[in-house]
């Protein structure tokens, strides 16, 4: 006899209870906290403030805890947090020229004013599994190069500005609303400033596989990388009641500036253009993909025809959010019977349509076709 | 600030707004309906008490305001409802997501509000148009929300409303929406419901 | 550095249900419109019902009492999840009486027995364009709505007639709003869609993801679309339920063996057992 299933409520706890047990792990180990996370497992801690949009190590290294380091889910608790937070208005814009650099190369330039800074990266390691950091171990001394930090570095992008051989950015208007995707629903066309924000909350794999993409030959950009830095920025606010900026305090983030080939048009001389990425913490994946995304939604500014993904602002942006993009494909674990029933309904239906049809004369398939 | 800038206006702030909603939310899905409005507090005049709550309820820094003559005039009106919504002042009624009237008398006309768009046609004003009563008497009007016909009326009312009603009407789904505020119960005529009589 | 997150009180902050609680006035406004909203991330994932629970967040009060339903049951694991994140944040009476709940959450169903002027029917949302499917972009489908310019989908349905001799769809049948606005009532069963034509409850629909809410007030005319050759047939079933024995009412199968066996019972839990004497 069916009974009607009971206890969602009793199963849902049970569920939560063994998530828990799992989340720990072998007891016999010592319990991985959420500092050593985030000293330790900073690339992660970095990627899930970026595209969490909470620029804050800690609760960021607290959710790859609880998310057992799924990234995404520890993304997605991330966010569900920050929407909780009260709104106090919007910083001034970053300068990034003003960075303390902790790395900055060029593949423009061999040398240029404030030199090339490889700082911490994977580039040129051999990617051979290293057998000492199976065990715990001391990690060697980094060698300061103060020269770097104290030296200017104007964007490579400036100097080019100089000749005139790139386009210039269009001046900043101080008093034009700030717009931003938490606070209002994605509209299209969609300017750039708000493809940029949606692009830096995007998801990594996601970008990275549209940038791949444009270099492939779909939305072709002809890139450079400029410059890549990452280092710390120094975020500031003007509180409406005192009228004057107050530090914040500092985020570290990696930009790229992209250097691409333009033809020129009726309008524009020839002459470089820009993609811009700017990202929370260290990643120069993102920050990098992000940059070539950008300028192939650019496209259509510079009188090019639209023609690849990459090119496309309502198709990239609709998708790069991976907290929606898991959300729906997930959801097709819910219970969907009621339409299921539906759909067995309407099949068994046109199955012994489709089988009366066979069996009657062909006078009726001429009917039928009218 | 003034005295009465700074009085409190709801006393749970998240109730007060939540009951406010709800009674607006019901007048405006059943056009005409006389719903009880109880703000709880005196705003400064001329801004009657309605009026007030449905503002304090709805309107912050993203929704600009409009006033008519005789509630600009009034520097504490615009004062209080700086204070408790945050809102900006729209400079000119097309520029508000509500605007308020005190005096039917001088009221612009309804298309003078942001209509919205055709692929926005939320992009427009609600209007708010003080009353001093309403009555379950007057139009006779039919539309979504309303199962069949309904009467209603209200006093006072700019002299043409009717037929500026008709008009608003005529542009639908674009046009604004009307919220009458009497002193403790509104009602809502929302650019969809279709004045069959007038009075 | 912060210290532990500490979460509002029914977790959308007031600035939010503003947001949120003008958009439902516009809504109510003109029937059918999909308003976009700035959707907020909500606790549960995308997917899950967050556009509903949304509007259920900024509908909800003291005095009211809730229900919420998936697939017409109260205890289908996301229906009770979602039951308890209100019974957790905001500290409201809950039921699964379809008759008592002045507010009912529902996720593809509408419950069978007919709803009352005090009462809200608050669906989640997945795909609110009703014309998505035919055209994947919102700036031309935003047009087609603007202009009223419904013929792919008359076309679609068309197709449909000349290729399997009547119209294959089955859920999230699209409707016309009082002659105007062609909408998607949610994926609901087609057997559902006549109980939305001059309804006396408010109904609202959340679409969290794609950031849309729209409603259909109470007592407004909903149509759903057919061709005067093939005028629209609700879903009939030929037994009546294996347990109440309700007829006229939509029914899950359940699979009872592995050699065919099939028992047809109500989709809406809380109908069956009041038939059944409130005997669970």
């Amino acid at each position: 006899m069916y009974v009607a299933v009971k206890g969602g409520e009793a199963a849902i706890e049970a569920a939560h209870n063994l998530l828990a047990h799992e989340r720990r792990g072998d007891p016999a180990l010592p319990e991985i906290t959420a500092a050593q996370i985030r000293e330790q497992l900073s690339l992660a801690v970095n990627r899930v403030m970026c595209e969490g949009s909470l620029y804050d190590p800690d609760l960021a290294a607290l959710a790859i805890k609880q998310a057992r380091g799924d990234l995404i889910e520890a993304i997605f608790l991330a966010r569900a947090y920050r929407t909780t937070l009260p709104r106090f208005g919007y910083a001034e814009p970053a300068d990034t020229g003003a960075m303390h650099i902790r790395r900055r190369i060029s593949a423009t330039y061999k040398d240029l004013p404030g030199g090339q800074v490889l700082g911490p990266t994977f580039d040129y390691t051999h990617r051979l599994l290293d057998p000492a950091l199976a065990e715990a171990g001391s990690a060697p001394t980094p060698e300061r190069a103060a020269a770097a930090e104290s030296e200017a570095s104007p964007h490579v992008t400036a100097l080019l500005n100089h000749e005139g051989l790139i386009e210039s950015n269009r001046p900043h208007d101080p008093a034009a609303p700030v717009c931003d995707v938490t606070r209002g629903a994605l509209a299209f066309p969609a300017g750039r400033d708000l493809r940029l924000q949606a692009l830096a909350r995007g998801d990594e794999g996601f970008l990275l596989a549209l940038g791949y993409s444009t270099q492939r030959g779909y939305g072709r950009t002809h890139p450079f990388a400029g410059e890549i830095r990452m280092g710390e920025v120094e975020i500031s606010f003007v509180p409406e009641e005192l009228g004057f900026e107050v530090p914040l305090g500092e985020v570290r983030l990696t930009e790229c500036e992209m250097v691409n080939q333009f033809a020129g048009s009726a309008d524009a001389p020839p002459q470089f253009t820009r993609g811009y990425g700017l990202v929370f913490g260290h990643s120069e994946r993102k920050a990098m993909s992000m940059a070539l995304v950008d300028r192939a939604l650019r496209t259509a500014e510079f009188g090019e025809e639209v023609v690849a993904p990459a090119q496309d602002a309502e198709f990239v942006l609709s998708h790069a959010d991976n907290v929606q993009a898991t959300g729906f494909v997930e959801h097709l674990k819910l219970p969907h019977y009621v339409d299921f029933q539906a759909e067995l309904a309407l099949l068994r239906q046109l199955r012994a349509e489709w089988e009366a049809d066979r069996a009657a004369p062909p006078a009726r398939h001429a009917e039928a076709a009218e | 600030m003034s005295q009465s800038a700074i009085q409190p206006a709801f006393a749970d702030a998240s109730r007060g707004a939540q009951a406010v909603f709800r009674s607006v939310m019901d007048a405006m899905s059943r056009p005409g309906r006389i719903t009880p409005l109880d703000a709880g507090f005196a705003p400064p005049a001329p801004l009657n008490a309605a009026a007030a709550a449905i503002l304090i309820a709805l309107a912050d820094f993203e929704t600009p305001l409009w006033l008519d003559g005789p509630l600009a005039r009034h520097g504490e009106v615009a004062e209080f409802l700086r204070f408790h919504t945050g809102a900006k002042l729209a400079p000119t009624p097309d520029a508000a997501a509500f605007a308020v009237i005190a005096d039917p008398a001088s009221a612009p006309t309804l298309g003078a509000f942001a209509q919205g768009t055709p692929d926005y046609p939320d992009r427009s004003t609600t209007v708010i148009l003080q009353v001093e009563r309403l009555t379950p008497d007057g139009w006779q009007i039919a539309g979504p929300g309303i199962n069949g016909h309904a009467h209603f009326g209200a006093t006072p009312l700019p002299g043409d409303l009717t037929h500026q009603f008709k008009n608003n009407r005529a542009r639908f789904p674009l046009g604004v929406d009307l919220i009458f505020a009497g002193p403790s119960e509104i009602a809502a005529l929302p650019r969809s419901t279709r004045i069959l009589e007038a009075r | 550095m912060t210290a532990t997150p500490i979460y509002n009180f029914a977790y959308l902050d007031e600035q939010t249900k503003r947001m949120i609680r003008r958009a439902i006035l516009k809504a109510i406004a003109i029937p059918g419109y999909q308003v976009p909203f700035a959707s907020r991330e909500m606790p549960m994932p995308y997917g899950w019902g967050t556009g509903g629970v949304q509007v259920t967040a900024s509908v909800l009060g003291p005095d009211d009492v809730l229900k919420v339903i998936d697939q017409g049951a109260d205890d289908t694991t996301n229906a009770v999840s979602i039951r308890k994140f209100f019974e957790k944040t905001a500290g409201v009476a809950t039921t699964t009486r379809t008759r008592e709940a002045t507010v009912i959450q529902t996720r593809h169903r509408i419950p069978e027995e007919p709803l009352g002027e005090s009462q809200i029917l608050v669906y989640q949302v997945p795909i609110p364009e009703p014309l998505r499917f035919l055209e994947p972009r919102e700036t031309e489908t935003r047009q087609m709505h603007a202009l009223e310019d419904y013929g792919l989908m008359h076309v679609k349905l068309y197709e449909d007639i000349a290729r399997h001799g009547h119209i294959a769809t089955t859920y999230a049948y699209p409707i016309k709003v009082e002659g105007r606005y062609v909408m998607d009532p949610s994926p609901i069963p087609k057997f559902d869609n006549p109980k939305m034509d001059m309804s006396p409850a408010l109904q609202l629909f959340g679409a969290g993801r794609e950031q849309r809410i729209y409603a259909l007030p109470p007592y407004t005319q909903v149509i759903s679309l057919d061709f005067e050759d093939h005028p629209f047939e609700r879903t009939k079933f030929d037994k009546p339920c294996g347990l109440c024995g309700a007829t006229g009412v939509y029914l899950d199968e359940v699979v009872t063996d592995d050699r065919g066996g099939r028992l047809f019972v109500c989709s809406d839990t809380d109908y069956c057992e009041e038939r059944r004497g409130g005997q669970a």
